[in-house]
């Protein structure tokens, strides 16, 4: 395994007395896309949560255990401030969830949050290079003032990607993100996390086994709030090691 | 366990079955080829010979099966494997049917030519490898990986055999010029015998990986003695 730009070390989640995560250990490679996989309510989401600390929103969520992001504590006293996580580690969802503003400013907002970028020509600059490297920029150069939420999913789903990217996270944590898409635009949004890949980390959630195969080079299998299987994604699709995996990737429960 | 989507099941099945089918039928082919050889039977022979166009047929059938399931189904793990393996085992099964249908071809040959004595040596040659041949295709569709990783050693000894033979096939010759023409012609069919044998440990390396996942990393050695002789066959 190469180096791990995450971490997670018994990590759990209660919603409310519920036990949604049980004592999960998980090392994220640095520079590589983590796929996760598994049935549905096994605690996918919830995990990718913890990452950077989205759970803290949810009402009656309790986290315990550790999460490092390289090497340093995400919760707790000692714990990274959580907008400055956020900055470091983006986030994009399943459904495309464009601001109801410009293209351009949908891509402007974090690096104005964060006062990465003076307005005018470096903010311009700034969302240029986020719409090109979400590949989008080509197909809205000439509408930058027109609203987010008025160009196709697939569109919009990768303004939400320029817009995640613009603030130069480290890592992305996607959640189904191209589970409203259709096949070209989801071959579009995974041409884009092959490419994103060379500088960012990528923790993908995906319930299409193709997808997983297709965009990470890690994978690993929840089920019922743990890990049963983590490993290469050539060696879990071609010979995975627990039945549980086996079952589930070549439909036989789930 | 069964796929929650049954015409997948049904899929996988149609797969092994037509492999059962062209397996069942390379059997009959070789055991056909040996009896016509043992029997100076050329209406048998020439029977094996216009039959192996059903084996061709077989493989066809499993050709455009794989290529239905992996187009339609995008197979992963045990799956995966089930599908890739019948692709190669069927083109293995080809082979030794083929290898079959040459043998009894060359037994038309033969039985213009007087009988030499180590024809009973070939047919106890050509009865291991019928043996090997049904062995490793039991393991193989019963999915027994142990099993058919023992049988590689059978393939040894067929090896070992077939080294045996060729001594004493040369040896028939260099007494007697006369028996060169149909020694050289048993020489032949022993060599495709041999083959049928490294076929047959083909599918038994096929049968392990499918099961287990792993490939048999160990490389096969080799004591194929005609090498060394010279007279290299292949
Ligand atoms: N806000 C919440 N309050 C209470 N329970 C929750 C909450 N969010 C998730 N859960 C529960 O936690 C478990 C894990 O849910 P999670 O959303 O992480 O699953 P998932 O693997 O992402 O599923 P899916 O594939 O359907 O998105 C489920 O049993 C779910 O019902
Ligand atoms: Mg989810």
């Amino acid at each position: 395994m190469p180096d791990a730009k995450m971490t997670t070390r018994r990590l759990a989640v209660h919603y409310g007395g519920k036990l949604a995560l049980k004592e999960v250990d998980l090392d994220i490679p640095a520079g590589d896309v983590t796929a996760l996989i598994g049935p549905s309510g096994c605690g996918k989401s919830t995990f990718l949560r913890c990452l950077n600390r989205m759970n803290d929103t949810v009402e009656g969520a309790r986290v315990s255990g550790e999460v490092t992001l390289d090497g340093k504590p995400v919760y707790g006293p000692d714990g990274i401030d959580p907008v400055l996580l956020r900055a470091r580690v983006g986030m994009v969802f399943q459904r495309p969830n464009p601001f109801p503003k410009s293209i351009y400013d949908n891509v402007a907002f974090g690096p104005r949050l964060h006062g990465l970028a003076a307005e005018g020509e470096e903010m311009d600059r700034v969302v240029r290079s986020g719409l090109e490297r979400a590949g989008l920029w080509a197909e809205v150069k000439d509408r930058l003032h027109e609203k987010g939420t008025g160009i196709s999913g697939g569109q919009q789903q990768r303004l939400c990607i320029a817009r995640a990217i613009a603030i130069e996270p480290e890592v992305i944590l996607m959640d189904e993100p191209c589970s409203a898409l259709d096949p070209i635009a989801t071959a579009k949004i995974e041409e884009l996390i092959d490419e994103l890949r060379e500088n960012f980390t990528i923790v993908i959630v995906t319930h299409s086994m193709q997808q997983a195969a297709r965009v990470s080079q890690f994978t690993a299998f929840f089920h019922l709030g743990q890990i049963i299987e983590v490993g290469a994604t050539e060696q879990v699709f071609t010979a995975p090691r627990n039945e549980l995996t086996q079952g589930y990737i070549t439909g036989r429960f789930g | 366990m069964p796929h929650i989507v049954k015409s997948f099941d049904a899929e996988l099945r149609r797969l092994e079955e037509g492999l059962a089918r062209m397996g069942g039928l390379a059997e009959t082919q070789l055991a056909a080829a040996i009896e016509a050889l043992e029997n100076r039977d050329s209406d048998l022979a020439a029977r094996v010979m216009h039959d192996d166009s059903r084996v061709d047929a077989g493989e066809s059938f499993i050709n455009e099966q794989t290529v239905k399931v992996l187009a339609l189904r995008a197979p992963v793990a045990d799956d995966l494997r089930t599908v890739v393996a019948a692709l190669k085992v069927s083109g293995e099964i080809e082979r030794i049917a083929d290898l079959a249908a040459n043998a009894a071809k060359r037994s038309l040959v033969l039985n213009q030519l007087p009988p030499v004595a180590p024809m009973r040596s070939l047919i106890r040659l050509g009865r291991l490898a019928l043996e090997l041949v049904k062995d490793v295709l039991d393991s193989y569709l019963s999915h027994d990986a142990e099993r058919a990783l023992s049988l590689r050693e059978r393939d040894q000894e067929l090896d070992d055999v077939y080294s045996a033979l060729f001594r004493e096939i040369l040896t028939y010759m260099m007494e007697d010029p006369r028996t060169i023409t149909p020694c050289s012609h048993l020489m032949f069919i022993a060599k495709n015998l041999e083959r049928i044998g490294d076929h047959a440990t083909n599918i038994a390396e096929l049968a392990y990986y499918r099961v287990t996942g792993k490939t048999v990393a160990e490389e096969r050695t080799k004591k194929d003695v005609s090498s060394f002789i010279g007279a290299d066959l292949s």
